[in-house]
This record gives structure tokens, sequence and C-alpha cells, in this order.
């Protein structure tokens, strides 16, 4: 079986064929124009991830929220509910860009980092 | 009257990477204006991540990648007003502008970059007949609303138009809760990146109807929905395919325009189909000492362009103010058929380096041929796997071939299928 996907991992958007056995497992990969499509699309067809932008909302600070996202690419699966859980969550000002704001979210043993500064108020 | 060697209108990425990079050509004295409460520019309200790959190597969110020129503005001492509005640019390069703490600036300049980027589209430039109900803004406005000011617009949406920040915004009110009842694109392809189409609409089965456009608004106080119909190839809705979609929110994602109404005061020449100014190389204008960069010179669609491109207009500046810039022998450059621009759109053949020409087509196209030619010769040809509106390309015009042409020459760029 042959599944034709798009990277997303840079702006090209390269057309990638993968080739997958019965078993599941991937055989080729062709089109891609570099390493980094070949790796997203190996991911893309046994356990798809993307990476998670989105806010927080914080106390105390200039503004009521402050931009993080996942510090890698979390299971496309798992996304809406580690949305739940950052948008549950709430923390103090100040926060610095590179903060850690929550760890292990979802126990997927990834964190979610503050992506801008929030002065306090 | 202040005196600075450069002012440097706008402090979003074009006009700190510009500010930076005419500092490391050894001017000194510096001062950038920006308008909002902070340095960064749209950037900020950019939460969303790939930013940066070209340049940095590395996926950065907006606000991560104007981070790192705002340390190295703070790092350089480079000075800044923010909360500042430049009201005015003269031909003799005095800029007025105005804040709270200053009240009326008057800044005598040597030379000057205007990098005040772009704004959407609004409702107004589209003529949509219907209400005027609330609930309906720019995807931009939305943005700032959920990513800034942290609360939610509304709860089921219709964008119109597909470009990058419609895309990013369908995604972005998904993840919030929002429904989006789909994405309606007025021409038959869609304008933003392929990357997006599949993030943003693809990963949450979000429709994306191409060749569609709005063509009502219902409510009295707030939109209660839209009506939507598919178009002909004149762009003209086609009677019978009109749908209504209950919804309380329209996304307007309807292009950007260059925000030229300082640069239009000067008197500076604009083209028309960037509605940017008309600059050669190093991104001067046709007033001598005057620049821009950015996505008030061309629309782009990475900010790592707009970064390289701001880097050669503070080159330029830089130059400029040192009496570097030599006697100018300038040839222009044409685009032809697909090839809706080109910038620069004229080079000094004096030059001493290569130069990029960035060019935008108008279709897409599938294993084309990009070919340069000069008075009708073809110089340069090149196989691109595909192009597309959304996506800006560039060929490199070497110093050895650049000094071959005359003054007043023509290059021109077409693609073949």
């Amino acid at each position: 079986m042959t599944r034709n996907i798009t990277c997303v991992t840079c702006p090209m958007g390269c057309s990638i064929t993968v080739e997958i056995n019965d078993a599941g497992e991937v055989i080729s990969v062709s089109g891609n124009t570099c390493k980094r499509g070949e790796t997203y699309a190996k991911n893309e067809v046994t356990h798809p991830a993307r990476s998670l932008a989105t806010t927080v909302r914080v106390n105390g600070g200039i503004y009521n929220v402050v931009p993080c996202k996942s510090s890698e690419d979390l299971p496309k699966e798992k996304i809406f509910e580690c949305m739940k859980a950052v948008n549950e969550a709430r923390v103090n000002a100040p926060v610095k860009l590179g903060d850690v704001l929550l760890e292990n979210i979802c126990g997927t043993g990834i964190d979610i980092v503050a992506t801008n500064h929030c002065p306090a108020k | 009257m202040l005196n600075y060697d450069l002012v440097v209108v706008g402090g979003g990425p074009a006009g700190m990477a510009a500010a930076i990079k005419a500092r490391e050509c050894g001017i000194d004295s510096i001062l950038i204006l920006e308008r909002a409460e902070t340095l960064g520019g749209i950037l900020e309200q950019c939460i969303h991540t790939g930013f940066g790959l070209q340049y940095f190597g590395e996926q950065l969110s907006g606000p991560e990648y104007a981070d790192r020129f705002i340390e190295q503005v703070k790092e350089m001492n480079i000075e800044y007003k923010t909360d500042t509005m430049v009201l005015d640019v003269t031909e003799d390069k005095t800029v007025y502008a105005v804040n709270k703490k200053d009240g009326l600036l008057e800044i005598k300049a040597k030379a000057v970059i205007l990098a005040m980027g772009c704004r959407e589209r609004p409702r107004g430039a589209l003529n949509i007949p219907g209400t005027r109900a609330s609930g309906i803004m720019t995807a931009g406005t939305a943005q700032k609303y959920v990513n800034i000011d942290g609360y939610m617009p509304g709860k089921k949406v219709v964008i119109l138009g597909s470009g990058d920040i419609g895309l990013i915004m369908a995604r972005r009110m998904t993840l919030e809760g929002a429904k989006v009842e789909c994405v309606c694109e007025l021409m038959p392809y869609s304008s933003g990146l392929t990357r997006n189409i599949v993030q943003c609409l693809e990963d949450f089965d979000i429709p994306l109807y191409l060749s569609t456009t709005v063509i009502d608004i219902q409510g009295k106080d707030r939109v209660t929905g839209v009506t939507i119909a598919s178009v002909d190839e004149n762009r003209q809705p086609i009677p019978g395919t009109e749908r209504n979609i209950e919804c309380d929110t329209l996304l307007l994602s309807v292009g950007l325009i260059p925000e030229n109404e300082l640069t239009k005061n000067v008197g500076i020449g604009l083209d028309r189909v960037t509605n940017g100014a008309v600059v050669d190389e190093y991104r001067e204008t046709d007033h001598e000492g005057i620049f821009a960069c950015g996505n008030v010179l061309h629309v782009h669609d990475l900010v790592d362009f707009v970064t390289q491109e701001s880097q050669i207009a503070g080159e330029g500046a830089a130059r400029y103010i040192q009496g570097k810039k030599g006697k100018p022998a300038y040839i222009s450059t044409k685009g032809v058929g697909a090839v809706r621009y080109i910038v620069p759109q004229k080079v000094n053949i004096n030059n001493e380096g290569d130069v990029k020409l960035f060019f935008r087509v108008g279709s897409t196209f599938k294993n084309a041929t990009v070919k340069v030619s000069y008075n009708g010769t073809e110089l340069i040809s090149r196989k691109r796997p595909r192009l597309a509106p959304g996506e800006m390309e560039n060929v490199t015009i070497k110093n050895d071939m650049l000094k071959t042409f005359a003054e007043g020459g023509v290059i021109e760029i077409t693609v073949e299928a």
C-alpha cells in the first residue's frame, strides 16, 4: 500500500509517497527533498505527531495570557486532551520566555514552554 | 529638533533587522519608531510555530523569532521609542512623530528606512452585501483577541479567504473549542502555504471550498449566518449554488495591503502590482536616502525573507550615509506572463555583489522552467518542481553577468510549463 502525504516540516510542503507493507512497516519513502521529510513521512504513517502552540492564563501579568508551545511534537490524537489541560492551568506572572509552564503534559513526557515574556502588572 | 543618521519607521521584524544590520555596518546613531507598545510587530500575536526555519534552522513561534531581534536591539543599544506614531516623512528626510511622553517629535535623518508592514483588507474593501451585525472581523483581529487578549470572539465560524492567517486561525479557533464550518476561497486555488492547508484544515476535517465566496451576511445585532455560492471563471456567483451556513462569526483573510500612506506622502513611486515602492537592489526608493523593506515593500509569505531583505536595506542605508553609494547605472526588471512582479524593480549594474531577484507567479505550475533573459537573450534557465502564487521564488544574477549589462537594459523573467 502507498500513502501520499504533504510534508509540514517546512514551508516547502513536499509531496511525499510512502510505501507500507501489510504489517504497517515503512518500506520506502520518496519525493522528500531532505532528511527531515523522510523522518516526518515515517512518523506520519506510523504515529503522527504535531507541535502545539496555544496560550496559558496568567495571574497578575500585564497580559491575560502568555503564548506557549509543546517542547516537542505531541501525539496527534492527544492534542485536544492537552489543550484541555493547558486551558485549565493558571501560571503566575512574571513569566519568562523559555519557562516550563506545565511539565509532562498528559503523561506524554513533553513539556509546555512559554514562548514570550509576560511581566507582572 | 532631534538628529539621527538613520530613522527606522516600524519596529517589527523588518525594522529591527534593518537597524541591526545598519549598526553592524558602522552606523551608531539609529532610532527605531514603533506604533505598538512593544517591539516585535505582528509576530507578537503569531504564536504558532514555523518561523525561522530558513534563517535560524529552527522551528520558532512568532514571539520567539521576534525576541531574538529584540534582544539584539537592546544589546547593541539601538535607541527605540514604542507607543510612537509617525505622522509624516518629508522629502528632505525629516520625520514627524508623536507620543504621550515626548509630545510632537521632529527628527532630522540622513537616511530613512520605511518598515511599516502591511494591514489586512477589511470588509469594506470587499463589498459583501448584508447587515452590519457584530461578529465580522479580519482573521488578524481575531488572532489578537485570542492570542494577546485571551478571549474567544466566536463559537461557530466561517472563514472567507484561504490566506495563511485565515488557515492558521481556522486551527486556532478549533483548538480553543470553536466549530469552524468551512473556509471559502474565491480563487480556484489557495494562496496559503500547502503545509498550512494540511496541518490547519485537513488535520481537523475543516472543508476548504475553492471558487466559492460569501454573497450575503445575516443577523441583526450578531451575525446569525452567511450565504455562500460557487463562482464562475469570472469570479461571479453562479445562480442556484447558494447555500446558507449558520454561524456567529465571519473571519476575513482576503489579502494584505502594504501600509504605504507615509511613502505616498513623500511622493515615492509605487509599483502597481506590489502596492509597495519601486526600489533598487539595496531597496532604495526613487527618493535618495529613503529605503523600504519587509511587508511595506511587498507582502512576504515567510518572515525569514523579510529579515534577509531588511538586512539588505540596512546595509544600503549604511552605505548611503557613509557616502559609499557609487554612481548608479540602472537596468530594469520585468515579470512577463505568469510572473506577476519582481523585486527589486531596478538594479545598479555598478553593484559589487550578486543580486537576488524575488518574484511571484499568478498561477500554479508543476515541473516548470524559470527563464531569465536580458534584452531578449536567454541567460538563465532553471527547473522548478512546483511554483505557486503563495510561495515567493528567487533567482540570482551573478555579479560577473551583471557586469556585461548596459544602462537602460531590461531583465525579464518568464515561466514555461
